[in-house]
């Protein structure tokens, strides 16, 4: 009965960052709680009635006392938002190596997708010592995708993308919450996120085993095929090739390597080519129209799913050169030693399918 | 502030009622019968009124609060459906929020008060005033009505899409009810900005004003200037709602994202609609029962417009994780610490007021020291929120319910009860029992820690709020929370039980049973129906109590006490 948590798990990099500053707060929140409680108690029993003591002269206004007491909290508040401000650039940005993961929401579940295709349900699968990143829509209303031993949260938003990433440091197996009131089965809507060790983990990539007692998270579970080639798939079947991939580029801007840069746009403005701009073109072409081009292509709102228009855009990302995830791989001098050649292995896997796809795919 | 006390003793026209023979002297027995009730125009009936109003629906919250605390003893749902569960949350905040806590420090203490202590014979617009409480009323009732009907179960801020095209319940009755409220709420603020600005007693200057009328003055500001968008916000919401026209849900093509920012453009200064009249409370009562003038007056009162300013421009403190902009965070985070800076200042300057004092433990007194604790609790954790990389973690947890529920119910409602035992005498003309008030009083400040502080460990652990069922390790706290809740329960009965007690069987107060400075204690209890019958004049500045004449009278009394 008295064996229950007072502090939760620490499981990630920013963690430890988070808990410093909310310490600090503590200490802040209690050293100024009894100061003033122990400043009532003390005048409350000094000055009570019929008490004997000196109340001669007393100070009703004084401009120092209220500059100390305006100026003081104004440098610990100061201290506090340059502190929170700085972790939380840490949190939001994620690291240019993050290995991405997809996430859809809907009432009253989560749905993630690896890269590689895996796909699991209320269960996330990640390596330690890795960051990761976890780009969600939701299918419906507001959900929020949130992992209390990382310290991190994002809402996750019908109609467009969302990201948040984490870098798990602990082995082990931790609670994930939908924090945004969906509806009935909000409270429902929660799920563990399993972290393994690197090895472990390229094991239950290849056979959807080894999941630290799963039963749901049969990895692979659905096409078997990397995202990116689902993706392709789903390029082919709806037609978008015989534009996109044509030989010229008259009717239609070509795809491989825009990810990520800029695009002129027929009113003038430039944008970046990022995972919204990708998914608005492909739902409502005419809402920007790249210069140089009619606003032809059809409009597939309503008529594609969220999740596969998230491996046409993981497909749209794969025909940028060089494959992102690739140098993410060798990049992670985190990665323990042994794990080393394991992990490159297996993100590099995930970014030849595509390179793959890409060849066949532009016949 | 002075007044020739003899005029209301002496030239007092007695009007013998012809029919009952008792003698109408004051506000209460004036007339009689309900429409003299239902017809009054005399801003210290309406506030009566608005007083019986929100008492009932304080307690109707209440209830909803209390099934929420019984359901959350074992963590599987299973004294009420989930459905159930979410419309018991709803509607407790609804009720709380907009049938409770916004009206209740303005239009009941305000309402019989601000006329009084400005030395005004009524409210500048006496029948606007009635009119602002049968509008409260048909809001009630709309959204009672809505309640009986089946309920709704979108939590207190409505957020889309989930209320515009997911929920099965009663969004648009609901949402009129509220949008009702709203015109009763810019009624009020408005009848105190004009009351205030046009009707103070001669030599009254604004610096002469007891702080009381500062902090109503700066929720009149926000109410006049706030209540609007929240109108507007929900008729959108009924617009695409019942006619499917796209403003807030992707699907329709609109933005989920807006609808948070009008929201809360509304909904974060109407904290401080609730918050700063009971600012003016304390500063009041510290005042009294120090036998101080209050520290740094000018500071305190400043401090009140300063928020009202300030709390315009934090909204986005609640939308951190929303997906707006990390800029726009920045900013509103920036923003949100500068707003705790005046909230301070007022801590600082009522605590030394209690230096070098007179303080007695009267029960007004007992609860302007549990909110001035509890209050501090509360303003600290909203650094937590203010600060970007902490409030990430704590976002929409327990962290969050605890730490407005400790602004909120451990401020607004101590205020709030301080005020009435307060100004109990000089509405009823009689005493409350004492005993019972500070027994009560520490029943509350006791309960209401318990019920709350294992909130801010649950949330911190990252129990998400709104949930019907949680994970087992959760389940101790809850067990300490819902015990504190039915300690807290039993506090909040005990003064309903000895206030209509003492509305018959309480000792006469007399004039000013407090010694208190302040027009209204200057006038009799309870007062006439023109407050005054002779015009004061205001020569002196508010708060003019010395703490060594008190001393000095009460060695006096004691020494008679032993002579006898």
């Amino acid at each position: 009965m008295w064996d229950f948590p007072l502090f939760p798990e620490q499981a990630s990099t920013v963690a430890g960052r988070v808990d410093s500053l909310y310490f600090f707060l503590v200490t802040i929140t209690i050293v100024f709680s009894l100061l003033i409680a122990f400043a009532i108690a003390f005048f409350a029993i000094k000055y009570r009635r019929g008490n004997n003591v000196d109340r001669s002269n007393p100070l009703s206004e004084s401009k120092t006392m209220e500059a100390v007491w305006i100026g003081v909290p104004l440098v610990i508040v100061m201290i506090i938002f340059f502190w929170g401000t700085n972790v939380y650039f840490t949190i939001v940005r994620a690291p240019k190596q993050a290995e991405d993961v997809y996430a859809t929401g809907k009432q009253w579940m989560w749905k993630f997708q690896h890269i590689g295709g895996q796909r699991e349900i209320n269960e996330l699968h990640v390596p330690v010592g890795k960051p990761i990143r976890v780009i969600m829509t939701s299918e419906d209303v507001i959900h929020s995708l949130y992992f209390p031993s990382f310290r991190v949260k994002q809402d996750v938003l019908p109609g467009r993308y969302t990201q948040l990433w984490f870098e798990p440091n602990k082995p082990g197996t931790y609670h994930i919450f939908c924090a945004e009131y969906c509806g009935l089965q909000h409270s429902g809507m929660i799920g563990r996120v399993v972290v393994m060790d690197p090895v472990s983990y390229q094991r239950w990539l290849s056979t959807g085993k080894g999941g630290g007692g799963s039963t749901t998270g049969d990895a692979g579970t659905g096409s078997g095929e990397s995202m990116a080639s689902a993706g392709e798939k789903i390029f082919q079947q709806q037609g978008c090739a015989s534009c996109h991939m044509a030989d010229d580029a008259t009717r239609a801007p070509q795809l491989k390597g825009l990810f990520g840069t800029q695009v002129a746009l027929k009113n003038g403005e430039t944008i970046t080519a990022d995972e919204q701009y990708i998914r608005e073109s492909i739902l409502r072409s005419g809402a920007k129209i790249v210069e140089g081009y009619e606003p032809v292509m059809p409009v597939y709102q309503g008529r594609i799913s969220e999740e596969d228009l998230m491996q046409l855009l993981v497909y749209v990302k794969s025909l940028a050169a060089p494959a992102k995830n690739q140098s993410g791989g060798t990049q992670s001098a985190t990665v323990p030693g042994t794990a080393t050649g394991e992990q490159a292995r297996g993100t590099a896997q995930h970014a030849d399918v595509p390179a793959a796809n890409a060849k066949s795919g532009s016949k | 502030m002075e007044m020739d006390r003899t005029v209301v003793a002496e030239e007092r026209p007695t009007i013998i009622d012809t029919v009952t023979g008792a003698i109408r002297e004051n506000y209460l027995n004036a007339n009689y019968g309900l429409k003299s009730w239902f017809l009054t125009v005399d801003h210290k009936r309406i506030a009566i009124l608005y007083l019986i109003s929100i008492t009932l629906f304080f307690f109707l919250g209440g209830s909803f609060a209390v099934m929420i605390r019984l359901e959350l003893i074992t963590p599987q749902g299973d004294l009420v459906q989930a459905e159930t569960y979410n419309k018991l949350f709803t509607m407790h905040g609804i009720v709380m929020v907009f049938f409770f806590l916004i009206p209740s420090i303005p239009a009941v203490l305000g309402n019989f008060l601000v006329p009084i202590m400005i030395g005004a014979r009524d409210m500048a617009f006496p029948r606007l005033n009635l009119a602002s409480w049968y509008i409260y009323v048909v809001g009630g009732l709309f959204t009672l009505g809505a309640m009986i009907a089946g309920g709704i179960d979108t939590g207190w801020t409505f957020y889309t899409p989930y209320s515009t095209s997911f929920s099965n319940t009663y969004v648009i009755a609901t949402g009129l009810g509220i949008f009702v409220v709203g015109f009763s709420s810019i009624l009020t603020g408005l009848n105190f900005i004009v009351t205030i600005h046009k009707m103070r007693a001669p030599g009254l200057t604004w610096f002469r004003l007891p702080l009381f009328i500062w902090s109503n003055y700066a929720t009149s500001i926000i109410m006049v200037l706030g209540t609007p968008v929240i109108a507007v916000t929900i008729l959108l919401v009924a617009l695409e709602r019942g006619l499917h026209i796209g403003i807030f849900d992707p699907a329709l093509g609109g933005d989920p994202i807006l609808f948070q920012h009008l929201f809360w453009f509304y909904s974060h200064p109407a904290v401080y609609i609730m918050i700063l009249p009971a600012m003016g409370v304390i500063s009041e009562l510290v005042a009294c029962f120090s036998r101080r003038r209050v520290f740094g007056y000018k500071f305190v009162a400043f401090a009140s417009l300063g928020i009202a300013v300030i709390g315009f421009l934090v909204w986005g403190h609640h939308m951190f994780v929303s997906g707006q902009s990390s800029y726009a965070g920045m900013i509103f985070s920036f923003l949100s610490f500068i707003v705790a800076i005046p909230s301070a200042i007022k801590v600082f300057n009522w605590t030394a007021t209690m230096y070098k004092g007179s303080i007695s433990y009267d029960t007004p007194m007992l609860y302007v020291m549990g909110f001035i604790g509890l209050f501090t609790i509360g303003g600290l954790t909203g650094l937590f929120l203010a600060c970007l990389g902490v409030d990430i973690h704590v976002h929409d947890t327990y962290f969050i319910v605890a730490h407005f529920h400790y602004i909120m119910v451990g401020g607004t409602i101590m205020a709030y009860l301080g005020g009435i035992h307060f100004w109990w005498p000089k509405i009823t003309g009689r005493m409350y029992p004492e005993g019972w008030g500070k027994f009560s009083a520490l029943l509350i400040f006791v309960g209401f820690n318990l019920t709350f502080f294992p909130q801010f460990l649950l949330g911190y652990l990252g129990m998400p709020r709104r949930y019907y069922a949680y994970p087992q390790e959760f389940q101790v706290l809850n067990v300490m929370s819902s015990a504190g809740a039915s300690v807290l329960g039993v506090g909040y009965l005990l003064p309903l039980v000895y206030f209509l007690w003492s509305l018959r069987y309480g000792r006469i107060a007399g004039s000013n049973p407090w010694k208190a400075t302040g027009l209204e204690w200057q006038t009799s209890s309870p007062p006439p129906t023109e407050n005054f019958l002779a015009t004061p004049v205001v020569t002196e500045e508010p708060y003019q109590y010395s703490p060594e004449e008190t001393e000095a009278e009460y060695a006096m009394t004691k020494k008679e006490n032993v002579n006898v």
